[in-house]
């Protein structure tokens, strides 16, 4: 039986010049972050101190959120504690209901992804527009993103200028970039200047000053932030740094690591509200103190959410981000899903090869594929796999710890492939076969032929 | 004189036996007294990348019972010398194990660390694509990896150059995984198939003759795809390379 995400996946594959364009272009992007890293003889130095900023952080947690809710509340902001998705979420329409608004803008936030915040709000009647272009193009499709920090990278500039031509009345058949960004930036606007209330995410937030830092590319978390009158910040409580000074160490890995560009356009400090305006900050834990307290996997939550493991993941780039059906793919989201819901995402953990590629470019030093290994052990322990698979498993092994039956059953297994082909070479029920022939079983093992090397 | 024992991962055995048969002769012709123990089976890899670590039990006490009294262990697998190294456990015999972990090589490994082979006499005249299989490299450190910001250098890459008249050509994307992946080549069918076809297709743009590489599992992968499409490539494992080119 073959999991949700192989299913998932094999869909992805069907269109294999798509899928090859998809693997291109995020390849691309991979190797722009190999050229910006390159140019960083300190690379792996700062990998490391990230990695041990972060440690740190998770270690003393306790201390460094209470820490930063004093220095934002004596800014004046107004901080929230959320304890799960459903929490989060009440929490923001209070927020809109207490200013009686309708309508708001939202910049990119994986966050109120993993929150389902967008539906959650649109069924009370809120209107909620993402004002990353990406967001909104998925958005108009009603889509999930695909990718962390590019979430229409599935998507072709042609579905891009269909979808605008529904949605925003674009020419049809019009697929230059610039045309289409052009109406993008018009119709945006149009929504800043309605909005009363903007939501964004937060990339990085600082204990000692009580700050949060936004990182965008387009600039649309300032625009909402500034345009409106009160701006809602919502974090995971992983994104806390200790000290300003640490900060320097992850701008400079996130961008590089994401992108390849050397920063990211705009790195926007919020420190308190202007005055007359309103900011609010919802701390959110949403599963996030289970994880920590599971030490196998606790140290997922140093992830700065650069998607440098989606875009070298050759998984990834060839199964595409909705063939992991949970609002944060690729690797990283393989070791964080099972913690929220263990059960839905028990195939995430096995749709990996284990190549390692993801632990060497964390910028954080996250042993990834590590991590996926041991999902894999706690997800059988929990009897969540096939059944078959562990009764496969089970004889192999029983087969594997006897040399005599070893030695039978190998032989066994040539002799079947020799002389009934067709039971192997069973399109249908062996899928090693769908497109790729049997090695050919040789006369003897090896074992046998050294045996009769030693008597002769 | 260094007394090895050559350890043979069960599909090598039981599929591939010139790969084992080559990786004997070549320890032996560099001068190695090579010891089979046959009581050998299998690493337990396939159960424990399943998520079945609980059953190698009885795969990692067969183990021991084979190796647990030999000065170096030679297997011509990146991948299963990875899991012996990472995962060989022991109630009974811990220190066995301990030891065993850090007396088994990786067959270039061990010919570039302990024997040191530095000249080669032999020629193999071909164009080789070397598949980087990923166990070996970024788990066994066999050779530099393109995602680090560090010293290039390949411990395979190196023995092959070192052969007359054979002439190395890597892949455009020089450590990209092939698809095998254990389990994963059949329960994730297409992306595995996709996988190795878009490395095979890198390899046909250089136009090697073969492709070889340290593991035969991603050999054996790629192998079928070729055979599938009747491609002219052909996989060798690089101990064959090495044994066919070494006089
Ligand atoms: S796990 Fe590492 S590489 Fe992946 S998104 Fe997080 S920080 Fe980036």
């Amino acid at each position: 039986m073959s999991s949700r995400h192989a299913q998932l996946a094999e869909q992805f594959n069907a269109d294999e010049a798509r899928t090859n364009w998809h693997d291109q272009t995020l390849w691309w992007v991979r190797q722009k972050r190999d050229r910006a890293a390159n140019t960083l003889p300190e690379w792996e130095q700062l990998r490391q101190w990230a990695s041990d900023i972060k440690d740190h952080t998770l270690s003393n947690l306790h201390a460094y959120l209470l820490e930063f809710e004093k220095n934002a509340l004596a800014n004046g902001v107004f901080v929230h504690w959320a304890k799960d998705a459903e929490e989060h979420n009440r929490i923001i329409y209070d927020i809109l209901q207490k200013a009686g608004v309708d309508r708001i803008v939202k910049s990119k936030s994986m966050l109120t992804e993993e929150c389902h915040l967008n539906p959650y709000l649109q069924k009370k009647g809120i209107d909620v527009v993402d004002t990353d272009l990406g967001e909104r193009i998925v958005q108009f499709r009603e889509e999930a993103p695909s990718h962390i920090v590019l979430p229409a990278i599935h998507l072709k500039k042609e579905d891009v200028s269909d979808t605008f031509h529904e949605h925003l009345g674009t020419e049809k058949g019009n697929n230059d970039p610039q045309y289409l960004t052009h109406a993008a930036r018009l119709h945006l606007r149009e929504k800043f200047i309605q909005s009363d209330i903007a939501i964004t995410g937060v990339n990085f937030a600082i204990a000692e000053t009580g700050g949060i830092v936004v990182c965008t590319n387009e600039g649309n978390a300032d625009m909402g932030a500034h345009a409106a009158r009160v701006h809602i910040a919502c974090m995971g409580f992983e994104k806390i740094i200790p000290k300003a000074e640490h900060l320097g160490v992850f701008t400079r890995l996130l961008a590089r690591s994401a992108t390849g560009q050397p920063i990211t356009t705009y790195t926007s400090h919020f420190h308190r509200p202007a005055p007359g305006k309103e900011m609010h900050i919802v701390l959110v834990d949403n599963g996030r103190s289970r994880q920590l307290g599971r030490e196998d996997f606790r140290n997922s939550l140093k992830c700065i959410r650069c998607a440098a493991c989606f875009n070298t993941c050759p998984v990834y780039r060839r199964s595409g981000g909705h063939s992991y059906h949970t609002a944060v793919a690729g690797p990283i989201g393989s070791i964080l899903n099972p913690n929220l819901d263990m059960k839905a995402n028990a195939d995430l953990p096995f749709a990996s090869t284990l190549c390692g590629s993801c632990s060497n470019v964390c910028p954080v030093k996250i042993n990834i594929h590590e991590q996926l290994w041991k999902w894999r052990q706690v997800i059988s322990a929990e009897g969540l796999t096939d059944p078959s698979k562990k009764m496969g498993m089970k004889l192999m092994a029983w087969v594997l710890a006897r040399p005599a039956v070893y030695r039978f059953a190998g032989k066994a297994a040539r002799w079947v492939t020799a002389n009934l082909p067709f039971l192997v070479k069973n399109k249908t029920w062996n899928p090693w076969f769908k497109q790729r022939e049997m090695p050919e079983a040789p006369k003897q093992s090896f074992q046998e032929w050294y045996k009769k090397q030693q008597r002769s | 004189m260094y007394t090895v024992g050559l350890f043979v991962p069960c599909y090598i055995d039981q599929f591939y036996p010139q790969v084992a048969i080559s990786s004997l002769q070549l320890l032996e012709k560099l001068g190695c007294k090579v010891v089979v123990p046959l009581n050998q089976t299998c690493c337990g890899q396939p159960m424990a990348n399943s998520g079945f670590a609980s059953l190698s039990k009885g795969c990692d006490a067969n183990f021991i019972q084979n190796f647990g009294e030999l000065d170096y262990i030679v297997c011509p697998s990146g991948s299963c010398t990875l899991h012996i190294k990472e995962h060989l456990h022991s109630e009974q015999f811990p220190e066995k194990a301990t030891l065993i972990q850090q007396r088994i090589y990786e067959l270039t490994e061990f010919l570039t660390d302990v024997l040191k082979l530095t000249t080669f006499k032999g020629s193999f005249p071909h164009r080789v694509g070397l598949h980087n299989s990923c166990h070996g490299q970024r788990g066994l450190h066999l050779s530099s990896m393109s995602e680090l910001v560090a010293p290039v250098f390949s411990k395979p890459a190196d023995l092959l150059k070192r052969i007359s008249g054979l002439e190395l050509l890597l892949p455009e994307r020089s450590d990209e995984c092939c698809g095998f992946g254990g389990t994963f080549c059949v329960f994730e069918e297409s992306v595995s198939v996709k996988m190795g076809k878009d490395r095979i297709r890198e390899h046909e743009q250089n136009q090697v003759d073969i492709i070889t590489g340290g593991d035969m599992s991603c050999l054996m992968h790629l192998e079928g795809i070729l055979k599938r499409k009747k491609s002219p490539v052909r996989v060798m494992h690089i101990a064959e390379i090495l044994n066919d080119g070494y006089e």
